[in-house]
C-alpha cells in the first residue's frame, strides 16, 4: 500500500475528518513515428487541411483488401516496451474489436486482446517536483492496434452532414496501460511527462497531444479510511483531456467532486455503472458523459486475415542493440559523471534529448559539468524561452559555448564578461552576425575583456603605483584593509583586464614583502 | 471444331497454329452468352466491348510474333465476388449493386497478366451464402442440364457459365464447398486449391480463414492450367504461401504409380443418395483397374464438420460484413431518423434473409458470454478435424468420396429449408476447415440426366498429386466430355 496523500483540494468543500488515498490509472494512446500506416502502405503524416488524401482500399476498409503488418511499427512497438521494462510475449496475435462508429471504415478495430505483445513493465516517475525520491508505476500492458480515422462535426449548429477525414485511419497506435498505482494528479502529470520524455528520447513518438499524437483517458477513484474500513468510490473514467496540466486540474476537480458525491449519495464502488465523465476546459470541471459502457460488447475474436507474431532470441536482442541511453540512466549519469545536483540533472534531461545531448558538448569540451550545466540550465534555457526556440535553433551552437566557459575556467574571463560576450553573441546573431569562436575573441578583443594574469607585465605597474600612493600602503600595512581597494583600482584602470585576484595578490605581496625588507 | 464446346488446350492450340483468332474465340463465347444466358442467367454482367478489344491485343502481339501469356487469349468467366477495376463487382448483393472498385484482385491482375480475355462477372449466391445460387439479390440461376434444377452454389454462375459452353474456364471461390459442389452439379471440374495457395487480395471476404479462390473448367487439364495462373505468393495476402508453383500441366498426364486412395466410412452412410453412391463406387473401381489400392479410413469427427463451419463462418462473416452500413461506399437507405437508424435501415434494406440470418448466427457466437461455448470450441473442433486428415493422409495419397449428397436439386426445393441446403455441404465443407486442397470431377449422369461428381482430397499443397489422379480417371471415362442438350441447339448466327 502506498503512502497516503492527504490532499486537500478546492474548490468543492471535504470533509476534513476522513482521511484517503487517491487511485489514479492512466491509458495513453502514442502514434508511432513510421513511415507508413501499420497495415497499409499510406503515409502516416498528420495531415488535417486535405481530408482523405493518404488513403489507399486497405485503410478505407474497401470490400475484398486484406491488412499486411508494418514490421517497422512492430519494431517501434517493441523498442517501447523494452524501455518500459515490459516482459516480450513471445507470440502474439490480432484481435478485432468491433463497434460502428463513422470515423471506423471497417466497424472493427485491428487491435489486441488477450495476448498484447507485451506486459508487466514499470516507470519510474520522481515523487515531487523535487526529485528527492522515485517511484515505479506499474505497466499493465503495452500493445498496437490502428488508429481510426476523424469525424468532423458541424459546429456552427445550422445542422449540416457531417463529415469523415480517415488520413488518420490505420496510424500505428501504442496503448499503454498503467496500473492504478499513481497517487495524486501532480504524479500523474509527472508520469505523463517522464513517459513523453521518454518516447521522445527513443523517437518513437512526437507525443504532441495538439496533434493528437498523444491522447490520455483518466480512470481514477478514492479509498476513504474510516476506522478500519477502507471503501473505494466508483471508478471514473475521465476524457477530453487536451494536455497534461489539463489531467492534472482535471484529477484534482475529481477529487474533491468524489468526496462530496461520497457525502451525499454514499455510493461505493460497484453501487453504480463505471462512468465516463469530460473534462470542460473552459469552466475547468467534469460533466457526466452519455455512457455507452453497459451496451459495449466488442465481440474480440482474432483476425483471420493477419497471421500471429512470433518474437525471436535475435529480433529481441537487436532491438535491444538499437536502445539508446534512457532518460532515467541519463540523469543518474550525469549526476555522477559531472558532479550535478538531481535538480539540475532532471532539469536537462526533461528538456529533451537534444537539449541533454547540447549540455553533454558543452560539459565535455569545456571539462567543467558544473559550470556547464549552471549556464545551460540558466543563461541557455532562459534565451530559449525568450526566443521561443528549441535547442536545434539556439544561435549558439555547443562547441562556441564551451568555447567562451572554457575562457573562464582558464581564467582568462570573468564570468561577468562571459555572459556580457554571451549576450553581445545572441544581440549578433540577431542582426545577422553568426556566433562562432572567431566572434568571442573578437568581442573580447575589442570591448578589453580579457583578464591579464601575466605576472610581468603588472609587475612595473604595481610598483609605480605603490610609490605613488606610499600613504595608503602604510595604512594597509598598518592594519587598515580597505586602503587596498584603491590601490587595486588604480592598477585595473592602468591595465585593463587585469585579473584583480592575482593584482590584490601581487599588491599584499608587495607591501608586506617591501616592509620585511 | 465447336468452339464453345472445345476444352482449352483445344482453343488455345487452335489460337497457336492460327487456326482461330482470339477475337473469333471471343466472339463464340459472346454470342453463346447472348443466346444461351437469356434461359441460364449465369452472368450479372457482361463486358462485349472490353472483351474484344482485349482480344484484338492478343491477336495483336500474336502478329507482331511477341510472346503471349499462359492463358494466351483464353476467355475466362468471373465470379463477381472478385474485385475487378472499373467493373461492377456486387457480390450478387443489393448493397453493393452500383459498386465499382478502384483496384483488382490478385487473381485478375493475374489473369491479365497471362493474356486471359475477361468476359464478365457470374451470378452467385449473396457474399457466396448459399448452396443454390438462389441467394442472389438479382437473378436465379438455371442448371444447363436441367433449367428446372439448381446449379449448385455458391459459385453456380461460373459452374454453369463453362457448363453451357458459355466460357472454358472460369473463376470461382469456395468456402465450404461453393466451387466442388457447383462443379458437381454442373458437370464440369472445379478445385478449391489448399489454403494459403492463392491470394485472397481482393476476394470479397465471406469467411477469411476458409475463403479459398480456385478454377473452374471442363477438363482436368483447363482446371490445372488455370491453377498455374491463380496460384502463388503475394506479399499483400499475409496468409499467402511464399512456395513455388509447380506446373500442374507438365506432368498431369503421368499417372501415380502405386496410388493409395482413402475413402471415408462416413461418408456412406445415411443421406447418400444411391445413384451418387453407385457412381463413386464404380469410379473406385476404374481407379482399381488402374493399380490403385483403396483403403478405409476414418474421420471420426467430420460428423461435427458442418456444426463446426456454421459456428465459424458466420462468425468471421458477421465481422466481415459489418463494413457494409452505408456511410462510405454501396447502398444507403433513403430514409432514416439518426445515425443508428441509418445503419439499421441500410442493412435491413440492402442484404438478403440468408446473410442476415449468418450475421446474426455469428454475431451470437462472438457475444459475451458465449464466445467460449461456441467460436472457441468450434476452433478446437476444427483442430481435431484437421488432425483426423493428417492421420489419414499417412496413410493413403488421396481420399475419394461424393462431394454432394444428391444431384443437383429444383429450385425452389431448399429455399425454405435452410438445414437441409447445408447438408449439402457435408462432404466438401471438411476440406475448407483443413485448410486442404479438393477437386470435383464428373463422374457420372443421374437417371434424370443430372450429372454427378467424384470428389478427391488430398494433403496441404498436393494439388499437383490431386490433378494428376484425377486425370487417371478422366482419361478413361468421357463423362467430362458430356455436354448439356441446352447446347446442341444451334446458335444464332452459325
Amino acid at each position: 500500500m502506498a503512502k497516503r496523500v492527504a490532499q486537500r483540494v478546492e474548490p468543492m468543500a471535504t470533509d476534513t475528518t476522513k482521511d484517503y488515498t487517491v487511485v489514479i490509472g492512466l491509458e495513453v494512446h502514442v502514434q508511432l513515428l513510421t513511415k507508413t500506416k501499420v497495415f497499409c502502405g499510406c503515409v502516416n503524416l498528420f495531415n488535417p487541411e486535405n481530408p482523405n488524401v493518404q488513403t489507399c482500399p486497405v485503410c478505407l476498409g474497401m470490400p475484398g483488401v486484406l491488412p499486411v503488418m508494418n514490421r517497422e511499427a512492430f519494431r517501434l512497438a517493441l523498442k517501447t516496451a523494452l524501455a518500459l521494462n515490459c516482459r516480450i510475449a513471445r507470440f502474439t496475435k490480432w484481435d478485432r474489436k468491433q463497434y460502428y462508429y463513422p470515423d471506423l471504415p471497417k466497424n472493427y478495430q485491428i487491435s489486441q486482446y488477450d495476448l498484447p505483445f507485451s506486459h508487466d513493465g514499470w516507470l519510474e516517475v520522481a515523487s515531487d517536483e523535487e526529485f528527492s525520491e522515485k517511484r515505479r508505476i506499474g505497466i499493465i500492458r503495452v500493445h498496437l492496434e490502428e488508429d481510426a480515422g476523424k469525424n468532423l462535426h458541424d459546429e456552427t449548429g445550422r445542422g449540416t452532414d457531417s463529415r469523415v477525414d480517415l488520413n488518420r485511419a490505420g496510424t500505428p497506435l501504442l496503448e499503454i496501460v498503467s496500473k492504478p498505482d499513481i497517487r495524486s494528479p501532480a504524479e500523474a502529470r509527472r508520469y505523463l511527462e517522464e513517459l513523453k520524455l521518454l518516447l521522445t528520447y527513443l523517437g518513437v513518438s512526437d507525443c504532441n497531444m495538439q496533434e493528437g499524437s498523444l491522447r490520455c483517458d483518466a480512470n481514477i477513484n478514492l479509498h476513504l479510511q474510516e476506522g478500519d474500513e477502507t471503501i473505494a468510490t466508483p471508478i471514473v473514467e475521465v476524457k477530453n483531456l487536451n494536455s497534461f496540466r489539463a489531467v492534472e486540474l482535471a484529477l484534482q476537480y475529481e477529487v474533491g467532486r468524489q468526496l462530496d458525491e461520497f457525502r451525499s449519495t454514499g455510493h461505493r464502488l460497484g453501487d453504480v455503472p463505471k462512468q465516463t465523465r469530460g473534462w470542460d476546459e473552459k469552466r475547468e470541471i467534469t460533466f457526466g458523459q452519455r455512457g455507452k459502457e453497459e451496451a459495449s460488447d466488442y465481440r474480440y475474436f482474432p483476425d483471420p486475415d493477419l497471421v500471429p507474431v512470433t518474437v525471436s532470441d535475435k529480433l529481441l536482442e537487436e532491438i535491444r542493440g538499437e536502445l539508446c541511453e534512457l532518460p532515467a540512466a541519463r540523469r543518474e549519469r550525469f549526476r555522477q559523471q559531472y558532479g550535478l545536483s538531481q535538480y539540475d540533472a532532471s532539469v536537462i534531461i526533461d528538456q529533451g534529448r537534444r537539449f541533454a545531448d547540447y549540455f553533454e558538448r558543452v560539459a565535455q569540451e569545456c571539462e567543467d559539468g558544473k559550470q556547464a550545466a549552471n549556464w545551460v540550465t540558466q543563461d541557455v534555457l532562459r534565451e530559449m524561452n525568450q526566443r521561443k526556440v528549441d535547442i536545434d535553433k539556439f544561435p549558439i551552437s555547443a562547441d562556441d559555448l564551451a568555447f567562451l566557459l572554457k575562457k573562464i575556467s582558464a581564467r582568462e574571463l570573468t564570468t561577468k564578461s562571459a555572459r556580457d560576450v554571451f549576450a553581445e553573441l545572441l544581440a549578433g546573431a540577431d542582426s545577422g552576425t553568426p556566433p562562432s569562436a572567431g566572434r568571442i575573441d573578437q568581442i573580447i578583443n575589442e570591448r578589453g575583456l580579457a583578464l591579464v594574469s601575466d605576472a610581468g607585465q603588472l609587475e612595473g605597474v604595481i610598483t609605480a603605483v605603490i610609490a605613488r600612493n606610499e600613504k595608503a600602503a602604510n595604512d594597509f600595512r598598518n592594519g587598515k584593509q580597505a586602503a587596498i581597494g584603491r590601490l587595486i583600482g588604480e592598477v585595473m584602470r592602468e591595465v585593463k583586464g587585469a585579473d584583480p585576484k592575482l593584482v590584490r595578490q601581487m599588491l599584499i605581496e608587495k607591501i608586506v614583502g617591501s616592509e620585511e625588507a | 471444331m465447336e468452339i464453345t464446346q472445345a476444352t482449352a488446350a483445344e482453343l488455345l492450340r487452335a489460337m497457336e497454329q492460327n487456326e482461330l483468332s482470339c477475337v473469333e474465340v471471343t466472339q463464340a463465347f459472346l454470342d453463346a452468352i447472348q443466346t444461351r444466358d437469356v434461359a441460364v442467367q449465369a452472368f450479372l454482367h457482361v463486358d462485349p466491348e472490353r472483351a474484344l478489344q482485349q482480344a484484338e491485343a492478343v491477336d495483336q502481339k500474336r502478329r507482331n510474333g511477341q510472346s503471349l501469356g499462359r492463358l494466351g487469349g483464353l476467355p475466362v468467366a468471373v465470379k463477381d465476388v472478385l474485385c475487378t477495376q472499373g467493373q461492377p463487382t456486387t457480390c450478387a448483393s443489393r448493397m453493393l449493386q452500383n459498386f465499382v472498385p478502384p483496384y483488382d484482385a490478385h487473381v485478375i491482375e493475374r489473369l491479365k497478366a497471362e493474356d486471359a480475355v475477361l468476359l464478365g462477372k457470374t451470378n452467385m449466391d449473396e457474399f457466396a451464402m448459399g448452396s443454390s445460387t438462389e441467394n442472389s439479390a438479382f437473378q436465379k440461376t438455371r442448371n444447363p442440364w436441367n433449367l428446372e434444377h439448381a446449379p449448385g452454389g455458391s459459385s453456380g454462375g461460373s459452374a454453369a457459365a463453362v457448363a453451357a459452353g458459355m466460357a472454358p474456364i472460369a473463376v470461382g471461390s469456395d468456402t465450404g464447398g461453393s466451387i466442388r459442389q457447383p462443379a458437381s452439379f454442373c458437370g464440369v471440374v472445379g478445385m478449391k486449391p489448399t489454403y494459403g495457395r492463392v491470394s485472397r487480395y481482393g476476394l470479397v471476404a465471406y469467411a477469411s480463414s476458409l475463403d479459398q479462390i480456385g478454377p473452374f473448367a471442363n477438363d482436368v487439364h483447363g482446371a490445372a492450367l488455370l491453377m498455374e495462373v491463380l496460384a502463388g505468393y503475394d506479399s499483400r495476402d499475409s496468409t499467402c504461401a511464399d512456395r513455388p508453383v509447380p506446373r500442374y500441366t507438365e506432368r498431369l498426364d503421368q499417372p501415380l504409380d502405386g496410388l493409395r486412395i482413402g475413402i471415408v466410412e462416413e461418408h456412406f452412410t445415411e443421406g447418400l443418395d444411391a445413384e451418387v453412391e453407385s457412381a463413386v463406387q464404380d469410379a473406385l473401381k476404374i481407379y482399381e483397374s488402374l493399380g490403385a489400392r483403396i483403403e478405409k479410413v476414418r474421420l471420426p469427427h467430420s460428423r461435427y464438420a458442418v456444426a463446426t463451419y456454421y459456428l465459424i463462418a458466420p462468425s468471421e462473416a458477421s465481422s466481415n460484413l459489418a463494413r457494409y452500413d452505408g456511410v462510405h461506399y454501396g447502398f444507403r437507405a433513403q430514409q432514416f431518423s439518426n445515425m443508428v437508424d441509418m445503419y439499421s435501415t441500410t442493412r435491413g434494406e440492402g442484404f438478403g434473409a440468408e446473410v442476415k440470418r449468418r450475421i446474426m448466427l455469428g454475431t451470437y457466437a462472438l457475444s459475451a458470454g458465449y464466445y467460449d461455448a461456441y467460436y472457441l470450441k468450434a476452433l478446437k473442433v476444427l483442430r481435431l478435424i484437421r488432425r483426423d486428415f493428417d492421420e489419414a493422409f499417412a496413410k493413403v495419397d488421396v481420399i475419394a468420396g461424393p462431394v454432394s449428397p444428391t444431384p443437383a436439386f429444383r429450385i425452389g426445393e431448399l429455399v425454405d429449408d435452410p438445414l437441409a441446403m447445408y447438408l449439402s455441404d457435408i462432404y466438401t465443407i471438411s476440406a475448407n476447415l483443413a485448410g486442404i486442397p479438393g477437386i470435383s470431377i464428373p463422374a457420372g449422369l443421374s437417371r434424370e440426366g443430372l450429372p454427378i461428381g467424384l470428389q478427391l482430397m488430398a494433403p496441404p499443397f498436393e494439388e499437383e498429386r490431386l490433378l494428376r489422379a484425377a486425370r487417371m480417371f478422366e482419361r478413361e471415362t468421357d463423362w467430362h466430355r458430356r455436354r448439356p442438350k441446352l447446347m446442341l441447339t444451334p446458335q444464332a448466327g452459325e
